[in-house]
């Protein structure tokens, strides 16, 4: 099982920008909240879904035919598949929102790192199957209780995806809670393996219930939703999880926070570069 | 990626179309989404669907509902071809102008090419006119998988979909069953096996 100890990432992560400096690679409008048009923000919600999704689901991509076994294997890629489909439904609507004649393989292919603006926690490396395992727990869990709250978007086609996806995304979280226990209640090594997979992806949770001022503004429009309302059930099931897998709840560390604004790790790049490398080289090509 | 959602302003919102023919459904909906289907009335009694046979060009004069349907039925699964779309409840709706059919998961890659197929067999069936609506909402589920079609599946190697906790074994009929993983060749199934005949089967998943 390949992937990057996380010794040889740690040397990475960027200072996180001050929550409050929101509006640092924002391209159109003016800066304040009350410049946005509806559609602006709804684009901006769109293309954070619609990438927490892709790169997930690319990431998840790169274990097919690696896994440890071919029932894992066939669940890792059968949930990048969901994932996929969620984000093609997502840039699409992205697409057709922004109304420039981009479509969702047009965002998905030819932006480039920080025109992304997916959270930390999905870019990390896969690692081994532990750290892929609570790297999906920890995503899963929240986008399930997400998708629950968006099912009452005022935006249609959101409200439609998260009601569909919901139930796909439960099943990833129960997937992923079970080996989160199956590993941390197991042997020394796999405890060892989950809980050094845990520890380095506890810093990017804190990103995922941010409330910049996009986020804030999507939520009282009613085309989002306010992540701080399920925040505490977020932790209380997480805890539970890890109570019954006997571990212990990592220490808090330094929130890693950006990516929504478009600062990312040098991992994205890497991912970008295997993803888009067929449909730039090749532009004109078809299935 | 391929674009799959395409608006479709009209579903049926009670009242309205006499014409439009609803799916046929093998149990009630749950959490109230069959409101939305209910139009017409006598549109929603319970359909036949007759057994399986390859698509055919059908010689068709007319332009009733029956017909389409009829067409769409002979639309084979790609991934499980011993059911059909009007099987699955792919097909949610059908229109003089536009057939509506919805996805069964997010990411279930055979969606373009059931889209193409029915595409192709409309086409065939000298239905060239005749739009292909996507919609995601209400959002599918296996109760939209009609009786025959369980029955099908239950023949062909797959466990129909159920609430029961444990699988009966397609091949032997054993309750004595146990999932081996919750995702099997596709994504709607999970992956199982019969711990009397130790055959490892499919289990389509409640969804």
């Amino acid at each position: 099982m390949g992937g990057t100890e996380p010794d040889t990432v740690r040397a990475e992560p960027v200072e996180a920008p001050s929550l409050s400096s929101s509006d640092a690679g924002k391209k159109e409008g003016p800066s304040t909240g009350s410049g946005r048009t509806d559609s602006e923000i709804l684009f901006e919600t769109l293309l954070r879904l619609g990438d927490d999704s892709l790169i997930l689901g690319q990431r998840l991509g790169e274990w097919c035919g690696h896994a440890p076994s071919v029932e894992v294997d066939l669940s890792l890629a059968n949930m990048g598949l969901d994932l996929i489909g969620q984000a093609t439904h997502f840039l699409n609507a992205a697409g057709d929102c922004e109304g420039q004649g981009r479509d969702g393989d047009k965002l998905a292919f030819h932006r480039d790192v920080l025109d992304f603006r997916n959270c930390w926690l999905v870019e990390q490396p896969n690692g081994d199957f532990a750290q892929t395992m609570a790297r999906q727990f920890l995503f899963s869990t929240w986008q399930e209780m997400l998708f629950g709250h968006l099912q009452g978007s005022a935006d249609e086609t959101i409200a439609a995806v998260a009601a569909k996806a919901v139930k796909e995304v439960r099943y990833h979280a129960e997937l992923s809670a079970e080996w989160v226990i199956r590993l941390g209640d197991g042997t020394d090594e796999s405890r060892a393996r989950m809980e050094a997979g845990l520890d380095w992806l506890w810093r990017f949770v804190p990103e995922l219930f941010e409330m910049d001022s996009i986020a804030t503004e999507a939520a009282s429009r009613g085309i989002g939703a306010d992540a701080t309302l399920f925040r505490d059930d977020y932790d209380a099931r997480i805890r539970a999880v890890l109570a019954e897998a006997t571990l212990e709840a990592p220490k808090d560390q330094r929130p890693i926070l950006g990516g929504r604004r478009g600062h990312h790790g040098e991992h994205l790049g890497h991912i970008l570069a295997a993803m888009q490398y067929l449909p730039r080289a090749y532009p004109d090509a078809t299935w | 990626m391929v674009r799959a959602i395409r608006r479709s302003k009209a579903l049926p919102l009670g009242g309205g179309d006499e014409q439009v023919r609803i799916a046929p459904r093998s149990e009630a909906m749950p959490g109230g989404h069959g409101d939305l289907f209910m139009g017409g009335g006598e549109g929603l009694r319970q359909r036949e669907t007759p057994a399986f046979t390859p698509p055919q060009p059908l010689p068709i004069k007319g332009r009733g509902l029956e017909a389409i349907w009829s067409v769409l039925e002979g639309v084979p699964d790609p991934e499980i071809p011993v059911v059909s779309v009007v099987d699955l409840g792919i097909v949610r709706e059908v229109r003089p102008d536009r057939v509506i059919i919805t996805p069964t998961y997010t990411g279930c890659p055979a969606t373009l090419v059931i889209e193409q197929d029915i595409r192709a067999a409309l086409n065939a069936a000298g239905y060239r006119d005749v739009a292909i609506d996507t919609t995601l909402s209400p959002p599918w589920t296996t109760d939209w998988i009609s009786e025959s079609g369980k029955a099908k599946l239950h023949a062909y190697g797959i466990a129909p979909p159920s609430l029961a906790p444990t699988a009966t074994c397609p091949q032997c009929g054993s309750t004595d069953t146990e999932e081996v993983s919750r995702f099997g060749s596709t994504p709607c199934k999970a992956q199982w096996r019969c711990r009397d005949c130790l055959e490892p089967f499919d289990r389509f998943k409640c969804h």
